[in-house]
């Protein structure tokens, strides 16, 4: 059972809503936990526990051989990101603009160009009592999310079985890394704030899901605040509404020094339960 | 001296381009010869990603001894341009392209 | 003309809310940019009448033209990120996995595969409520934002101000820390870095500036909801002080931030609140660090 969450832009309480919905289901179950925000993964901020596996991860860029190089150029005029430059007396390549689409590796008629791995980041994988929790972490100056997102779910599902809950806490905004991070899930929970930003920004989140033909849900932060244009659109257009959890200064509060905060607000621990008692009946409707 | 600057035209009067990856002109000037020629940048424009080491390579091709620009260029630019041994001076880039000259000719530019 | 690029590194710490107040401030002034395409709100407080929308293409996707296919499979075979499924006996372009890398056009035996500029979205420019000029971008689904897009909004802001003579350009600037960041500091004069005492907007704020430091930009800080944390607020005055970055203010945790946005407004429109004076104090303030 594959669940993403996401939110349209940053900041709306998606990592507050992934860890406390983790913690709160292992009280009962297995959970799975996994950051695919790798830019700036915060989760592991409210979740400590200990380090079971450790893995760098790599993506395959070309590696210059001069000894077999023409300086023909082919590779410069092949690649569509400026990736690899052609200068008076060598061949530079630019991991970062790299889209490791082989064209120049595999053009090159000198093979001058091998594709070899080079490190992007690195996976944690925790465990928490009944919580695994898997982060991964761009390395500082990296610059491209997507292969790292898609290594990362790759690992998650090779490790745990298909019924195991999986909550997916996606990177914000529409484009590329949240799509990457929510082709395959069964279900996409998206976090919004009643307010006209977030009312903006989960209308293109939900454009977005529908584009991808996913099943999807809303829960509403900060409820309480703002106006009911969230609240209302749900209702006219038939999209489940699955928690509101209540605006408050001691949430904000909890948050910014990294506690959970289900166990201290019982309105939240209610909320949660909505979503897991959802979650649930979703799994079983998935087994028929 | 091979002196090149990131600029918004092609003539001494013109206003220095701080950026560096998408500068819309390259202006040389070659001391020995007093010629002042340029380079016309501005197909950059349509480059999604990578600006920086696409003008770099460009900038090479011209070998200048020197480059004048405004905040100076980022990281893959950068190390395009470590392979040359390019003198950078940055923090001209509210100025035209003569100012430019005679501010590093003050010594008045800071390195990058 | 000064360039004055807002940041924040991560989401949700009221970077728009301070931008728009600020745009609103300057009024005739000046020119605003809204480089923040990935969550471009900023039109929501301003406002803006649309006067001219232009399309804007970047990026290529592959494109088969069926007639001219031999369906020898070399391109489905070459390709990387399983953009090329076989539907209907026919191989077809998946565009939202396309990376548009042109592999595939190049070998094609046929030469059946076109690369195709992608219409990703629109910029627009208006005139606002509060008498500003300003440029702003839409983006479609799946499109990223990038260099070339910021470049072109902060292009456009740049000769409108240079040709109706305003003092400043204020630009909201783009999320995270890649090439759009970069696009947006790139020929700025000065920074404003917003952030909050969160244990995340320190780490943040940390990464963003490093950037910031690399160009050589002057910066100042707005702390927002300083007084969520006492603790990591000091901690962030203390990186301000080590790093010379004027802390131009500390903004209360205050609802008036939402209560003002529910209604349309900028934080100095809506009613009077402390909030609304330190804003005010702040925008002088920078325009005096700016213009030194």
């Amino acid at each position: 059972m594959k669940i993403a969450i996401a939110s349209g832009k940053g900041g709306t309480g998606k990592t507050t809503l992934s860890v406390n919905l983790a913690a709160f289901i292992s009280e009962n179950d297995k959970v799975v936990l996994c950051d695919l925000d790798v830019e700036e993964p915060n989760s592991g901020l409210f979740i400590k526990g200990e380090l079971i596996h450790e893995e760098e991860k790599f993506k395959m860029v070309p590696k210059w051989v001069p000894d077999k190089c023409t300086l023909c150029g082919l590779c410069q005029e092949v690649c569509n990101f400026n990736a690899v430059i052609k200068l008076e007396k060598q061949i530079m390549v630019f991991p970062d603009l790299c889209h490791t689409c082989y064209a120049c590796s595999e053009l090159c008629p000198e093979e001058a160009l091998p594709m070899v791995p080079v490190k992007m980041g690195e996976l944690k994988h925790f465990q928490l009592n009944n919580i695994s929790f898997i982060e991964s972490h761009l390395d500082v100056g990296r610059e491209q999310a997507v292969p790292l997102i898609s290594q990362t779910i790759e690992y998650v599902e090779a490790n745990f079985d298909k019924d195991t809950i999986k909550l997916y806490d996606s990177p914000p905004g529409t484009s590329c890394p949240v799509i990457e991070a929510t082709k395959e899930v069964d279900f996409v929970i998206l976090i919004t704030e009643p307010t006209p930003f977030g009312f903006h920004d989960v209308k293109l989140a939900i454009e977005t899901v529908k584009k991808m033909h996913k099943k999807f849900g809303v829960v509403i932060n900060r409820y309480g605040i703002g106006n009911d244009d969230v609240l209302k659109y749900c209702k006219d257009n038939d999209i489940p509404l699955l928690a509101k959890i209540p605006n408050d200064r001691f949430i904000a509060e909890l948050y910014s020094s990294g506690e959970l905060i289900y166990t201290k607000v019982p309105e939240v621990k209610k909320q949660l339960k909505n979503i897991y008692d959802y979650i649930l009946k979703l799994k079983e409707n998935n087994k028929v | 001296m091979k002196i090149a600057f990131t600029t918004k035209g092609t003539e001494w009067d013109s206003m220095m381009d701080p950026r560096f990856g998408r500068t819309e002109f390259i202006l040389m000037f070659d001391e020995e010869k007093d010629e002042l020629v340029n380079f016309d940048n501005r197909s950059i424009e349509g480059e999604a990603h990578g600006a920086g080491p696409k003008t770099a390579q460009q900038l090479l091709e011209m070998k200048p001894d020197v480059l004048i620009t405004g905040n100076g260029p980022g990281g893959n630019a950068s190390s395009v341009l470590e392979q040359s041994g390019t003198k950078i001076f940055v923090g001209a880039g509210q100025m035209t392209a003569k100012k430019a000259y005679d501010a590093y000719k003050k010594n008045e530019l800071k390195a990058f | 003309m000064k360039e004055i690029v807002v940041i924040s590194g991560k989401g949700g710490t009221g970077k728009t809310s301070i931008t728009a107040s600020i745009a609103y401030l300057g009024g005739k002034d000046i020119v605003v940019a809204d480089c923040d395409v990935d969550a471009a709100d900023m039109h929501l407080l301003m406002q803006p009448d649309f006067e001219k929308s232009e399309d804007f293409y970047s990026g290529e996707i592959a494109e088969i033209n069926q007639d001219e296919c031999i369906k020898c499979g070399k391109c489905k075979d070459v390709c990387r990120f399983n953009a090329i499924p076989i539907i209907n006996k026919q191989y077809t372009i998946n565009s939202l996995n396309c990376e548009g890398c042109g592999y595939c056009a190049r070998i094609c035996p046929a030469n059946a595969i076109t690369m195709i500029e992608q219409n990703v979205g629109k910029v627009h420019i208006s005139n606002t409520k509060a008498g500003n000029i300003m440029v702003h971008a839409e983006l479609g689904i799946g499109a990223d934002n990038s260099g070339k897009l910021v470049a072109k909004v902060k292009k456009e802001a740049k000769l409108l101000a240079e040709k109706t003579n305003k003092e400043f350009i204020v630009i909201d600037g783009s999320p995270g820390v890649g090439c759009p960041v970069v696009s947006s500091l790139s020929g700025a004069d000065f920074v404003i870095l917003v952030t909050e005492p969160t244990v995340a907007g320190l780490h943040d704020l940390e990464r963003v500036y490093q950037l910031v430091k690399k160009f050589n930009i002057k910066a100042g800080c707005i702390i927002n909801k300083a007084d969520l944390n006492g603790n990591v607020a000091k901690e962030i005055e203390e990186f301000l002080k080590k790093e010379n970055v004027a802390n131009i203010a500390n903004l209360p945790y205050d609802e008036t931030f939402t209560k003002a946005m529910t209604v349309g407004q900028t934080i100095v429109e809506y009613g009077e609140s402390n909030l609304k004076n330190i804003v005010i104090e702040s925008w002088d303030k920078i325009k005096e660090l700016v213009t030194n």
